[in-house]
C-alpha cells in the first residue's frame, strides 16, 4: 500500500499525491472526480487545487464541492454496525466513496515560455484521467512567480506556495474588495497597495476614512498597532490630513493641511450627499436653482449664510422650490459650518496638491481624523477631491492623445463604504459612478472597499475588474459579488466555507482563476522588512526585449 | 483441522461429471471430502501441475449411496456407538461415497495461475488433488478467481465465498492485510449488490 508514501509527518497529502479518477461531469458543472483508497473527503478542501492528467493536455482546477456518495442506494439503510471495523474498513472507498467536484479552469503546457500564461479551458479531461494534488510549481505555472508584475498576495489553501497577482492587470481595471466587518478587508487592501506601492504600477489617492492607511493602523485581533504604507515607503507616500489635530496626536507626519472652499461645492455634489443626508429629489436638486440665483461658487456660502425660517421660505419662493424641501437642505447642509476644513476661501487648492504628488508618482492617503466617522464629510470631500482628479486626468490624456503630452501616470482611488457613493438610486449621477463606468479610458480606476457589496449599484459591480472578497454572510451581498461570474454557484460554495479572518477569495482580471487565499502576513517585524523591500526581486537585464533581440544575444552569448 | 492441502498435494478422488465451470468429484474415501471453500487442483501429478490442470473451490459436500436406487437405511438403532454401526456393517463403506462440486476458478498455464475457465472441461477420471500452500498463494495473490467464483451462482454461497477466503488467508503471513485486499476486491465486484456482500464479509470475519 502506498498510503504513507503520499502523506507529510502532519498526515496531509504531499503536492503531487494521486487523489482519484474522473468519473464523470461537465465545463459548465465541473468534472467529477471519485476519490481512490489513498485520499479520504477529510484530506481535500473546498478551494484545493488540484491537478488532473488528461490524454493530451494537464488541467488545473479548484475543488468546489465535496461529496459522499454510494455505490448501491441501500448502503444508506443497512450500514456497518458499531464494531463491524472490517466491513467498514473494506467498503470505504469502494461502495461507499467520497466524490469532489473540479472546476477545470485553465491548461498547464508540458513546456511553458517565458512569456506564456497557461490559457483557460475549454473542455475537460476525459473519463478515468488521474487526478492530483497540485504541486507549488503547478501554483507557480498558473499564477505566475513573484517577480516585477507578481505580487505575492498570500497562500493557497493547506500550501507554502507563494499566490501571487498580476499588478498589471490589477490596475487596468477597478478593483472590489468585500467583506463583513472584521474579516480583514483593511489588511488585504493595504498590501494590494503595497504591491502597487512595491512595483510602482500606479499612483494612488486613499480616501483614509478611519486613518489607518497612511501612517500607522490597529490590528484589533491582536490589539496591536500595525505600520502604515508612511512607515514602510516614507520617500513615496505623502500623507494629507482634514484634521491636522488628530493626525498630530497620532503622531502622523502630516504633508499638507487640506482645506476645502465653500466655492468648491458644485450642485451636482448633493446628489451623491442624497442618501447620506437622507435628502428628497427636490431637495437635492436644488443646488442647481441655487447656483442659478447666485452664481458658481458662490451659492452654497450666500445659502447657508440665510439665517431663520422665514429667510429660506422667502429664497424658496424666489428660486421656484418647494419651500420645506428647501427648508430641509438648508437644515441639513448647515452641518458643514460646523467642519473646520470648510473655509471661505482654502489657503491651498488641495486637489491640485494631491494630483501634483500623484503626477510625481508618489501615494497620497487623505487621513480625515474625526471626520472619518461622520458620512456626509467624507462623501463630500471625497467627491469635491475626485471631480477634480477626474477632469485633470481627461485634460491629461486628451493631450496625449493631441500628442501634447506624455500619458497620464495610472492613478488608483481607494474609496471605503463604498455603497454611500455607489449605490443604485445615485451611481449613475455621481463621479465615482463615472468613474467605475469609463475612466479605466484615462487611467483612472477606483478600489472600492465595502461590507455591503449588495447596496452598490449592479452595473458598477459589472465593472470592477479584479475582486477580493473575505467572507460574506447575507445572500444577497454573495449574490452581488458573484453575478456574472463563470461558475457563480459553485464560487458560492467556496465563498460562504471561508474562514472569518485571513482568507479572501479572489478573481478576476489579476488571476487566471478564483483562488481562496490564505493572506500573507501583515504587522510582524518580518513582514515589515519584506514587504519594504523592493530589491530580493531580481531585476531582469533583458527585459523588454524582443524574441529576435533575444535570439540575437543569446546567439552572442554562445559564441 | 488442518485443510488437507495445507498438509502436501493428498489425492482425493476423480472427476465423474464435468462441465466448463464446475465438476463433481467423488472421493475415494467415504470421509474423504476436503473442508468447504478448500483450494483443489484436477489434472498433473500429486507434486506438479501440468498445463492442462485446473483450479476449484470445494463446494456443496455430499455423502450419499453409490446406487441412487438404493436408500440407506438406519442401523443403529440396537448400537452403542455410532462408531459400531460403521464396524457391525463394514460393506457400508463400499456401499456409500462422498462427492463434492469443483467450482472452476481457473486454470495451469505456462506462465502460472491464470483466473480463466479451461478451453475445455477436465476429463472425465481427471485425479484430484488438495491444493499445496504455494499453489493456494499462485491462485489467490492477485484475486482474479472471485469473479469467476462469483459467476458459480448458487453453488458459491456466500458461506463457500467466505471459506475460501478464509483458507486462503491462513496461508499468508499477514492474514488481515489479505483479508482486507480480498473483502475490498470482493466489494469491487458486488458493488451493486449490498446485501450479497455484506453477507459474505460478516462470515469472513467469523
Amino acid at each position: 500500500m502506498t498510503h504513507g508514501l503520499q502523506r507529510d509527518q502532519n498526515g496531509g497529502l504531499l503536492p503531487g499525491a494521486p487523489v482519484g479518477l474522473v468519473v464523470g461531469g461537465s465545463l459548465t458543472q465541473g468534472v467529477e472526480v471519485r476519490l481512490d483508497g489513498a485520499a479520504t473527503v477529510e484530506d481535500i478542501k473546498a478551494g484545493t487545487f488540484l491537478t488532473i492528467q488528461g490524454g493530451r493536455q494537464r488541467y488545473f482546477g479548484v475543488v468546489t464541492d465535496i461529496a459522499l456518495g454510494s455505490s448501491d442506494p441501500r448502503m444508506k439503510h443497512t450500514p456497518p454496525q458499531p464494531g463491524e471495523d472490517f466491513l467498514v474498513q473494506v467498503l470505504s472507498g469502494i461502495v461507499a466513496y467520497g466524490a469532489v467536484t473540479v472546476m477545470p479552469s485553465v491548461t498547464l503546457p508540458s513546456v511553458l515560455g517565458d512569456e506564456e500564461s497557461p490559457p483557460p479551458a475549454k473542455t475537460i479531461p476525459p473519463h478515468f484521467a488521474r487526478a492530483y494534488t497540485a504541486a507549488p510549481r503547478d501554483v507557480e505555472l498558473v499564477f505566475g512567480r513573484e517577480d516585477e508584475n507578481h505580487f505575492w498576495i498570500g497562500n493557497p489553501l493547506d500550501m507554502e506556495t507563494k499566490l501571487c497577482l498580476d499588478l498589471d492587470k490589477l490596475v487596468q481595471r477597478s478593483i472590489g474588495i468585500f467583506g463583513k466587518s472584521g474579516t480583514g478587508k483593511t489588511f488585504l487592501t493595504r498590501l494590494l497597495l503595497v504591491g502597487i506601492l512595491q512595483r510602482n504600477r500606479a499612483s494612488s489617492i486613499i480616501f483614509d476614512m478611519h486613518s489607518e492607511y497612511g501612517w500607522s493602523g490597529q490590528d484589533a485581533d491582536r490589539r496591536r498597532v500595525v505600520k502604515g504604507l508612511k512607515q514602510l515607503f516614507p520617500s513615496q507616500v505623502s500623507t494629507f490630513t482634514l484634521d491636522e489635530a488628530s493626525s498630530r496626536r497620532r503622531g502622523s507626519p502630516v504633508d499638507e493641511v487640506v482645506g476645502i472652499s465653500y466655492g468648491d461645492v458644485e450642485p451636482e455634489d448633493l446628489l451623491t450627499l442624497r442618501e447620506t443626508l437622507n435628502l428628497s429629489e427636490v431637495a437635492a436638486g436644488a443646488g442647481f436653482n441655487l447656483e442659478r440665483k447666485f452664481g458658481p461658487g458662490k451659492w452654497l456660502r450666500e445659502f447657508l449664510a440665510r439665517q431663520g425660517q422665514d429667510d429660506v421660505k422667502e429664497l424658496a419662493e424666489d428660486v421656484g422650490i418647494n419651500q420645506q424641501a428647501l427648508l430641509t437642505l438648508h437644515r441639513r447642509l448647515s452641518q458643514l459650518t460646523r467642519y473646520e476644513f470648510f473655509t471661505d476661501q482654502a489657503p491651498k487648492d488641495a486637489a491640485v496638491q494631491i494630483i501634483e504628488h500623484a503626477e510625481k508618482g508618489r501615494h497620497v492617503a487623505l487621513e480625515f481624523g474625526r471626520y472619518g466617522n461622520d458620512p456626509t464629510a467624507y462623501v463630500l470631500v471625497s467627491t469635491l477631491l475626485c471631480r477634480r482628479i477626474h477632469k485633470r486626468y481627461i485634460d491629461l490624456k486628451e493631450q496625449a492623445a493631441g500628442g501634447g503630452g506624455r500619458e497620464p501616470r495610472p492613478l488608483v482611488l481607494v474609496i471605503e463604504e463604498a455603497h454611500k457613493f455607489l449605490s443604485p438610486a445615485i451611481a449613475s449621477q455621481t463621479i465615482f459612478g463615472i468613474i467605475a463606468r469609463e475612466l479605466r479610458k484615462y487611467n483612472v480606476t477606483l478600489m472600492v472597499i465595502d461590507q455591503r457589496p449588495a447596496a452598490i449599484d449592479s452595473e458598477v459591480m459589472s465593472q470592477l475588474g479584479t475582486l477580493l472578497t473575505c467572507r460574506l454572510d447575507n445572500e444577497k451581498d454573495v449574490e452581488a459579488v458573484l453575478a456574472g461570474t463563470p461558475g457563480a454557484r459553485q464560487l458560492r460554495t467556496v465563498l460562504s466555507r471561508l474562514e472569518s479572518r485571513q482568507q479572501a477569495l479572489l478573481f478576476g482580471d489579476a488571476l487566471p482563476m478564483p483562488v481562496v487565499v490564505r493572506t500573507r502576513e501583515y504587522g510582524s517585524e518580518g513582514s515589515y522588512a519584506e514587504l519594504g523591500r523592493k530589491a530580493g526581486l531580481q531585476p531582469d537585464a533583458h527585459q523588454g526585449e524582443t524574441a529576435a533581440q533575444r535570439l540575437e544575444r543569446e546567439i552572442k552569448e554562445l559564441f | 483441522m488442518l485443510s488437507p492441502e495445507i498438509k502436501g498435494a493428498v489425492r482425493l478422488g476423480e472427476v465423474v461429471k464435468s462441465a466448463s465451470t464446475v465438476c463433481t468429484v467423488q472421493c475415494y474415501q467415504l470421509e474423504g471430502a476436503p473442508p468447504l471453500g478448500s483450494f483443489v487442483r484436477a489434472g498433473g501429478g500429486p507434486a506438479t501441475a501440468t498445463a492442462d490442470a485446473v483450479y476449484g473451490v470445494v463446494a456443496a459436500i455430499s455423502a450419499e449411496p453409490l446406487e441412487p436406487g438404493r436408500p440407506v437405511l438406519a442401523r443403529g438403532e440396537a448400537a452403542v456407538s455410532e462408531e459400531e454401526v460403521y464396524r457391525s456393517s463394514p460393506q457400508l463403506a463400499r456401499l456409500l461415497t462422498s462427492r463434492f462440486e469443483m467450482l472452476l476458478i481457473g486454470r495451469q498455464a505456462r506462465e502460472g495461475f491464470q483466473a480463466a475457465l479451461p478451453p475445455v472441461p477436465p476429463r472425465i477420471h481427471t485425479f484430484v488433488y488438495g491444493c499445496t500452500k504455494e499453489e493456494i498463494v499462485g491462485c489467490t495473490e492477485r484475486l482474479g478467481f472471485l469473479p469467476l467464483l462469483l459467476d458459480a451462482g448458487s453453488l458459491a454461497s456466500a458461506e463457500v465465498v467466505a471459506a475460501c477466503l478464509r483458507t486462503a488467508a491462513e496461508v499468508y503471513p499477514d492474514r488481515g492485510q489479505f483479508l482486507l485486499r480480498a473483502g475490498r476486491a470482493l466489494a469491487g465486484e458486488l458493488s451493486g449488490d449490498l446485501p450479497a456482500l455484506n453477507s459474505i464479509l460478516r462470515r469472513i470475519i467469523l
